[in-house]
């Protein structure tokens, strides 16, 4: 039954589709792993970023990817908002567990409801040159609709990874994560290192938004296909660790390929979940935590 | 005195609806007083957890529906009485919440939340493959015949579903008022603090998820009756999910009664405004209620009232 042809295209397919969920996931480990804010609205944030893609691509013909990136300082900008309010009303109070995660879920909830509500339940896609069109090595056919998120899900994770390593505000940003009450005592604001590091991990939402929509159709409540698939990964890459969360990524993109080549594709949705389940009662700390 | 007047509340309730079910003709007010009933049941169990401990469950609707797909079961397998479908559907709903429970709790309790945001998928997931009971078109339920003194079935669940509104309602009275309650408000108020003193923390946190569990899936048992066809897409419905939070949120999450101010307010104002203008609309104003609550109003409307009863006295 195991033909080495359907083996080697799920392989395939999973590490294709691993790169992508890693630049979904990104965001994540930057503000719950390394900045414990619990942001379960981001997956939505991704999907506002494909609908401003598509809104920009069949209005003006743009190209998603392009869009994604112009659509950066914006969701950086956005993301600082919210991180102000958040602050503002709750981090600062250390009201954080019960109603700042009630604050994300509105915040997932009327996001969802008004892209419902201007743009209807049809799925929507955008439109571009390499979309439709597929490499073949052999017996194994490479799609470029996936081969082109899963690449700049790579690159997205490698420039984060250098960010956060070699820049000064990248530093600083690990610094809050480690021990923000010493940042204190150094005579730094750790509130505004939070800000920056949660206005990038909302920007990294846009390019994402963009990738999700090159993928496949997109309609406004797919985010919630993408909460487990985004926490499984954070979770199981080892909270904070950026190059844990592209290992994550690639693992949890080829087990749910194999099971629904095998399965059926209904059941890759349960992959994520029995992860960070497995993950949360055998190793908490994940692959790569500390 | 004080031990009395729940009890003597609870009473008048159940002889109200039992009333109602005399005097009113209008076989809408039914429908509509079940929906509200059933969100007084599914806001309470939500408060038991996330109100009393801090706990947050995103996912009522699998609870839920995992109580209206055992009785579907059961009525499919065995046409069993209404009483054996709530006792089951609570019961299988109680143990998903130990095992959700034992499996997360004991880490942070914001991976408790995370896993159950997942949950309600992953169970539609499950139901959507099981063609016994119709997969994703779902599958017709014939309701039994009415009986004395009701006049239709729809009546007798309605005042089924009042009375799983009042047990439920002492429930939550009874545990904010015993040994139970004190120690989940030491958790909620600090955790490390309350294992210190010997509050045993965790098997209190796994009573209050299995309570909770419990009542979720007691109101989704009675589901299969009222809808009449049972599919996955409408039990499982992000509504429920919204809803059983937004409503302590807003009514007040450390009382009792704040969850049912809640219920009440918000799924009477949805009844309305599902008639009146578009339900998609009606849950954008959900949504901005609830983040303006949490936002301005943290202790919600019994916490406006008790400032503003304070102000008054003082």
């Amino acid at each position: 039954m195991l033909s080495l042809d359907l083996l080697l295209n799920a392989i395939v397919a999973g590490i294709l589709l691993g790169g992508f969920y890693a630049a979904v996931s990104l965001g994540i480990s930057v503000a719950f792993g390394l900045l414990d804010i619990v942001n379960i609205a981001h997956p939505v944030f991704v999907v506002l970023g494909s609908y401003i893609a598509y809104a920009l691509n069949s209005a003006l013909g743009l190209d998603p990817l392009l869009t994604g990136l112009l659509g950066v300082p914006v969701f950086f900008a956005l993301g600082v908002v919210v991180y102000r309010l958040y602050y503002a009303s709750f981090e600062k109070t250390g009201e954080e567990s019960l109603r700042g995660l009630v604050f994300f879920f509105g915040l997932l909830f009327i996001i969802e409801v008004a892209l419902l509500l201007v743009y209807g339940v049809d799925y929507r896609m955008v439109e571009a040159a390499y979309i439709g069109d597929s490499l073949h090595i052999g017996s194994v056919g490479i799609a470029l609709r996936l081969l082109v998120p899963c690449l700049v899900g790579i690159g997205m994770t490698v420039a984060l990874y250098l960010v956060l390593s070699r820049t000064f505000w990248g530093r600083a940003i690990m610094a809050v994560s480690q021990d923000s009450q010493a940042l204190r005592l150094m005579g730094a604001n750790p509130v505004r290192i939070k800000t920056i590091a949660f206005g990038l991990s909302i920007a990294t939402a846009s390019l994402a938004g963009a990738l999700l929509i090159v993928i496949g159709p997109v309609e406004p409540s797919i985010g919630r296909e993408y909460i487990g698939r985004v926490f499984a990964i954070a979770v199981l890459g080892g909270m904070g660790s950026i190059g844990g969360t592209l290992a994550a990524g690639l693992i949890l993109g080829v087990v749910e390929t194999f099971t629904a080549t095998y399965y059926g594709p209904s059941w890759a949705l349960a992959v994520s979940f029995g992860i960070l389940l497995v993950v949360l009662a055998v190793r908490p700390a994940g692959l790569f935590g500390r | 005195m004080k031990k009395g007047l729940p009890l003597l509340i609870a009473v008048g309730v159940l002889l109200a609806a039992l009333v109602a079910t005399r005097l009113v003709g209008n076989r809408y007010l039914y429908f509509a007083g079940y929906v509200i009933f059933q969100y007084v049941v599914l806001a309470t169990a939500w408060n038991i957890l996330g109100g009393y401990t801090g706990y947050v469950n995103f996912g009522t609707a699998g609870f839920f529906a995992l109580g209206a797909y055992t009785a579907t079961v059961l009525i499919l397998a065995f046409k069993a009485p209404l009483p054996v479908q709530i006792v089951a559907g609570g019961l299988v709903s109680a143990v998903l919440g130990l095992g959700i429970g034992y499996l997360t709790l004991r880490l942070r309790g914001v991976f408790f939340s995370i896993a159950t945001l997942a949950l309600a998928l992953v169970l539609q997931t499950f139901v959507m493959n099981w063609e016994y009971v119709g997969g994703a078109k779902g599958v017709s339920i014939i309701r039994p015949a009415a009986f004395p003194p009701f006049a239709s079935y729809v009546e007798f669940l309605f005042f089924v579903m009042a009375a799983l509104a009042v047990v439920s309602a002492m429930a939550a009275w009874w545990i904010e008022n015993s040994w139970v309650g004190r120690g989940l408000a030491a958790i909620r108020d600090n955790e490390e603090a309350a294992e210190c003193m010997g509050v045993p923390t965790l098997r209190l946190k796994l009573l209050a998820t299995v309570v909770s569990g419990c009542f979720m899936g007691v109101a989704g048992a009675p589901f299969p009756y009222y809808v009449t066809l049972v599919e996955p897409v409408s039990a499982f419905s992000l509504d429920y999910a919204v809803n059983s939070l937004a409503m302590p949120m807003i009514g007040g999450t450390t009382t009792w009664i704040g969850p049912i101010v809640g219920a009440i307010l918000l799924s009477t104002a949805q009844q309305v405004a599902t008639v009146t203008i578009s339900s998609e609309l009606n849950l954008l104003i959900v949504g901005i209620v609830l983040v303006a609550f949490v936002l301005l109003a943290p202790q919600g409307i019994v916490g406006l009232v008790q400032r503003l009863a304070g102000r008054r006295r003082a």
